[in-house]
């Protein structure tokens, strides 16, 4: 079996006085779609925020235990948070792309990072565009408005502007929140597309989504992480009387 | 009362106030241009004083006024916009900072008298700048930092939090961030502060009547050590100093002076407007 590619051990979190992950101990295999589940308020979306460390971004945060990024602690004090976070990317709730051009969003990263002359713009356009099924309806209008396009066409944007700095892992924080339901399917398409080459760790709502896309899949509930396991085994025989009862619509 | 009485003259007050703001500003315009267009030649504009400031015209008081505008946005642009950058960005939310921005504000409602005084102990006696075009575009500078930092922060904090997410989120730095991504959607807010402040640098006269301002000097600047005539100061010497001076060059002079202010205010908005055009969200 592959080497975790995300590891945490003993991860706490809290946001001043309140706890909001509570000794979390997780490991994530590579190349696959791990889905994190849970209701409202539970840390899913923090847990996922701990890995890039985007945490860091808020005031009164505090972090105790390690998180492993290909064998390196990311909260180690000599880390270099931002070569960290090229290799750990985030796609958010909200379809955010740059008021820029749809060329100018996907050149935002390899021009931060120097390597657009590596790669030439014209391949980087049709690999990243090409990855999230975007090339053939937009290749002949790279120059116009992100905003111009539809959310669904948005959200997949955002991934290429993602994929464009060539990262291992992909957080997704409920990426298809803002979509209707066909848009969802064919995000969710697009993820098994994307496991072939990155490792991709989805936070959602909607369990049936995790179902439908997980290989592996963890429950969480006021901040601890309660049972992690194969999804299917989850689904159908969960070992834990609380995942039971959520997954079956007890509450949540 | 009825609502849709009581809607019809909320309308009515709402625009009658709107037309008190703007007439006098109309009225004063009309008057200025009735009263100074006779007097407005190309010699007037184009050459300097003579005869006591009673004839010839005003392009050292013209050039004057564009040095001062100049130099102050060179001091006033990057400090202010730097300043803003580092309250809005970095630095945090706590009792120093709340201070400081507490101070910003205040410095705004300054009367201008007191940084012309400033000026003259600091710039002109205290750096030994002397009197010079200098001396008086850092009083200006100083007189127009607190807006153009306010108005700063206020538009750096209009740049949607999520646009900084993602752009750390692709390993890019906090610097990197805030130069491609936050300034370049904060500067349409950024010279509206600008814009204000050209044209108070073009119009004040009590900053520079004590650190730059020439009573009569009919030659042109050669460096920043000189000092000059402007436009303001110029307006005041001949409305009140000099006598025997038509009116009607007095109001040629203010013309221009509203003139000088005009333009470099309508070709900022065509700038911003061609940014804003560019980005929206």
């Amino acid at each position: 079996m592959d080497q975790p590619i995300v590891q945490t051990r003993g991860l706490n979190l809290y946001y001043g006085d309140f706890q909001a992950l509570k000794d979390i101990n997780l490991s994530i295999k590579p190349r696959q779609i791990t889905a994190l589940i849970g209701p409202s308020g539970c840390g899913k979306s923090t847990l996922l925020r701990a890995i890039n460390r985007m945490n860091d971004l808020i005031a009164g945060v505090r972090v105790e235990g390690e998180v492993f990024i290909g064998g390196e602690n990311i909260y180690a004090p000599d880390m270099d948070i931002v070569a960290m976070r090229k290799r750990v990317g985030m796609v958010f709730q909200r379809p955010n792309p740059f008021p820029l051009s749809i060329k100018e969003n996907i050149t935002f990263g390899p021009i931060i990072h120097n390597t657009l002359k590596q790669e030439g713009l014209d391949n980087l356009l049709e690999r990243t565009l090409q990855a999230v099924m975007l090339w053939d309806t937009l290749k002949d209008r790279l120059n116009q408005s992100a905003l111009s396009l539809s959310l669904e066409q948005r959200q997949r944007l955002c991934i290429a502007r993602l994929l464009a700095v060539m990262p291992d892992v992909l957080l997704m924080d409920e990426p298809c929140s803002a979509l209707d339901p066909a848009a969802t399917q064919r995000i969710e398409e697009l993820l098994h597309e994307l496991k072939a080459q990155y490792t991709i760790i989805i936070v959602t709502h909607n369990m049936q989504q995790a179902a439908r896309v997980s290989a592996e899949c963890g429950f969480m509930l006021l901040g601890e992480l309660v049972e992690f396991s194969e999804t299917g085994q989850m689904f159908t025989n969960p070992t834990d009387q609380r995942t039971e009862d959520y997954i079956s619509g007890r509450y949540g | 009362m009825n609502a849709q009485r009581s809607e019809k003259l909320t309308f009515a007050l709402l625009l009658a106030a709107t037309i008190i703001v703007v007439l006098p500003v109309l009225v004063i315009i009309g008057i200025v241009i009735k009263n100074g267009v006779g007097a407005i030649t190309w010699e007037f504009i184009s050459t300097a004083p003579r005869d006591g400031m009673r004839a010839g015209g005003i392009l050292p008081a013209i050039v004057g006024t564009f040095c001062l505008m100049i130099g102050a946005m060179l001091f006033a642009v990057p400090l202010g916009v730097f300043s803003a950058i580092y309250l809005n960005e970095y630095a945090g939310d706590n009792l120093l900072t709340r201070l400081i921005r507490l101070a910003i504000i205040n410095l705004a409602g300054v009367p201008s008298v007191v940084y012309g005084l400033f000026g003259l102990g600091v710039f002109v006696m205290f750096f030994k700048f002397g009197t010079s075009i200098l001396a008086g575009a850092m009083t200006l500078s100083i007189m127009n930092l607190p807006v153009i930092i306010t108005a700063s922060r206020e538009a750096l904090s209009n740049v949607p939090q999520s646009f900084r997410e993602v752009s750390l989120s692709l390993g890019a730095t906090r610097w990197q961030t805030i130069r491609h991504v936050v300034l370049p959607n904060a500067l349409p807010g950024i010279l509206t502060g600008i814009i204000l402040e050209v044209g108070r640098a073009g119009g004040e006269t009590a900053p520079i009547l004590f650190t730059v301002a020439a009573f009569s000097l009919p030659f042109l600047p050669h460096s920043v050590f000189d000092q000059c005539m402007a436009l303001p100061t110029h307006l005041y010497a001949i409305s009140t100093q000099v006598p025997n001076i038509g009116l009607d060059v007095r109001y040629a002079t203010a013309m221009v002076l509203l003139a000088v202010v005009l333009i470099v205010n309508f070709f900022s908005i065509m700038l911003r407007m061609r940014l804003r055009r560019r980005r929206q969200w």
